[in-house]
């Protein structure tokens, strides 16, 4: 998964890049269930892996294949990152390690969701209940959020386009 | 501590920083919002990982099992998955409507048309 | 693609099975893995692949854009109307538990319900960005 990420940094053939962002999530989609996260994989893989690489190429049809200058200054870009990365993984060593049924998430919330949501809410799937009972608001909040991304995307894309306002296309034909 | 220990995290860092690297290097408004991706992607799998509990299973109710994995993350990134992707949709959209405007998704490119226009 | 025979004919066996497939995720998300969210995406998927294989008009005449605005609004609605008919009936904002005399059998209508809210949000969220992004690319032709 990770060399996956890091041919995306290279490449510069952005139908190439699509794919592999397709097949970048479909990993992430498997690593899921290997954490035990079923409803989380289910999603990423209909979500990541179908239906933003099909949005992706829709883009790629209406713009341009290839991306045209080399990256600009990496070496400031990297200088960054790196430290950016060895502070978060300075601040990592006080984290609970992997697995640890200790750790400070497992004891807050969490066991009553697993104990009581049974005979509470009723559904034998625990994400379900807590995704649709106990924590509605958060739900509602996230429907409203992609109502509004969509109104967003009909407002850009929807309305008439102005020709007019074209400028120089810079030699290219887009769709 | 042994092996696994911290590394589910350093996986994260690591993810979110090739992320991060490609938002700033690279001038591509669509690779742009790929590496936005990697960095959303990034942060899904700290949650995830921070929820596995050794020995659990998936959060499904059933007889006989005693540890479930944690499944408070599972439905705030199960959300945020779905959101991400209408966010990413509607950035997109801005880089269709930035191309009709500028007639280029290069960042530098529009950087230039812009100081000609002042000119 | 008028020329694909194979991919017509797979596509069009493939179609109904995703609906189906996405009807069952949809209703069985108590039990095992699913909900609407990951049903509406599939079911988007099903319209994004018949309006790839045939064609983006055909598609729209299946499934005019405008039923889909309506469908975006609606099942935000009927999230939030659950939510207030709660409220109506004595509980608080989003206690589904008034909604039967039993609460679990209240518990189970609300989240069904919500659920299938979300599922045709979802549903008619992404169809919608499709035909955007699909639609954008003969406009120019025309101005």
């Amino acid at each position: 998964m990770t060399v996956t990420a890091f041919a995306l940094v290279r490449l510069r053939n952005l139908f190439a890049v699509v794919m592999l962002s397709g097949i970048f999530s479909l990993l992430a989609a498997v690593l899921y269930v290997v954490l035990d996260a079923v409803d989380v994989a289910f999603t990423e893989a209909a979500v990541g892996a179908g239906i933003a690489t099909v949005l992706m190429l829709g883009t790629l049809a209406l713009t341009t294949g290839v991306v045209k200058e080399a990256p600009r200054k990496p070496l400031a870009a990297l200088l960054i990152v790196s430290l950016t990365g060895a502070l978060l993984i300075f601040g990592t060593l006080d984290m609970p390690p992997y697995g640890d049924p200790n750790a400070p998430i497992h004891h807050h919330v969490a066991p009553r969701y697993i104990e009581k949501s049974g005979s509470e809410v009723g559904p034998p799937n625990i994400v379900t209940s807590v995704l649709a009972s106990y924590r509605g608001y958060d739900t509602l909040g996230e429907v409203t959020v992609i109502f509004t991304a969509a109104a967003g995307i009909l407002i850009l894309l929807g309305g008439r386009r102005r020709p007019g306002k074209k400028r120089r296309t810079a030699g290219k034909t887009g769709g | 501590m042994e092996f696994p220990g911290l590394f589910n995290y350093w996986i994260a860092v690591v993810l979110m920083m090739t992320g991060f690297y490609i938002v700033i290097a690279q001038g591509n408004l669509i690779k742009k919002v790929v590496g936005l991706n990697i960095f959303q992607v990034s942060v899904f799998v700290f949650y995830i990982s921070m929820s596995k509990i050794k020995g659990g299973t998936a959060p499904i109710l059933d007889e006989g099992i005693e540890i479930y994995t944690n499944p408070l993350p599972h439905v705030l990134i199960l959300t945020a998955i779905v959101v991400g992707v209408a966010t990413t949709a509607l950035a997109l959209a801005l880089v269709v409507r930035i191309r009709d405007a500028y007639g280029t998704i290069e960042e530098d490119e529009i950087g230039k048309l812009e100081q000609e226009e002042e000119t | 693609m008028k020329s694909k025979p194979v991919l017509r004919v797979t596509s069009k066996l493939l179609i109904p099975a995703i609906m189906l497939f996405a009807l069952y995720v949809q209703f069985h998300g108590d039990f095992g893995p699913g909900g609407g969210f990951q049903a509406g995406v599939i079911f988007a998927s099903a319209f994004i692949l018949y309006a790839l294989i045939f064609d983006i008009d055909t598609a729209r005449k299946v499934v005019p854009a405008w039923m889909m605005r309506v469908g975006l609004a609606s099942g935000l609605l009927l999230y939030a109307g659950v939510g207030v008919v709660g409220l109506l009936l004595g509980g608080k904002y989003l206690d589904y538990s008034v909604l039967a005399d039993n609460p679990v059998i209240g518990q189970h209508l609300g989240i069904t319900l919500i659920e299938f809210g979300v599922g045709v949000t979802v549903a008619s969220a992404m169809i919608t960005i499709f035909y955007l992004f699909a639609g954008q690319g003969r406009q120019p032709e025309d101005s």
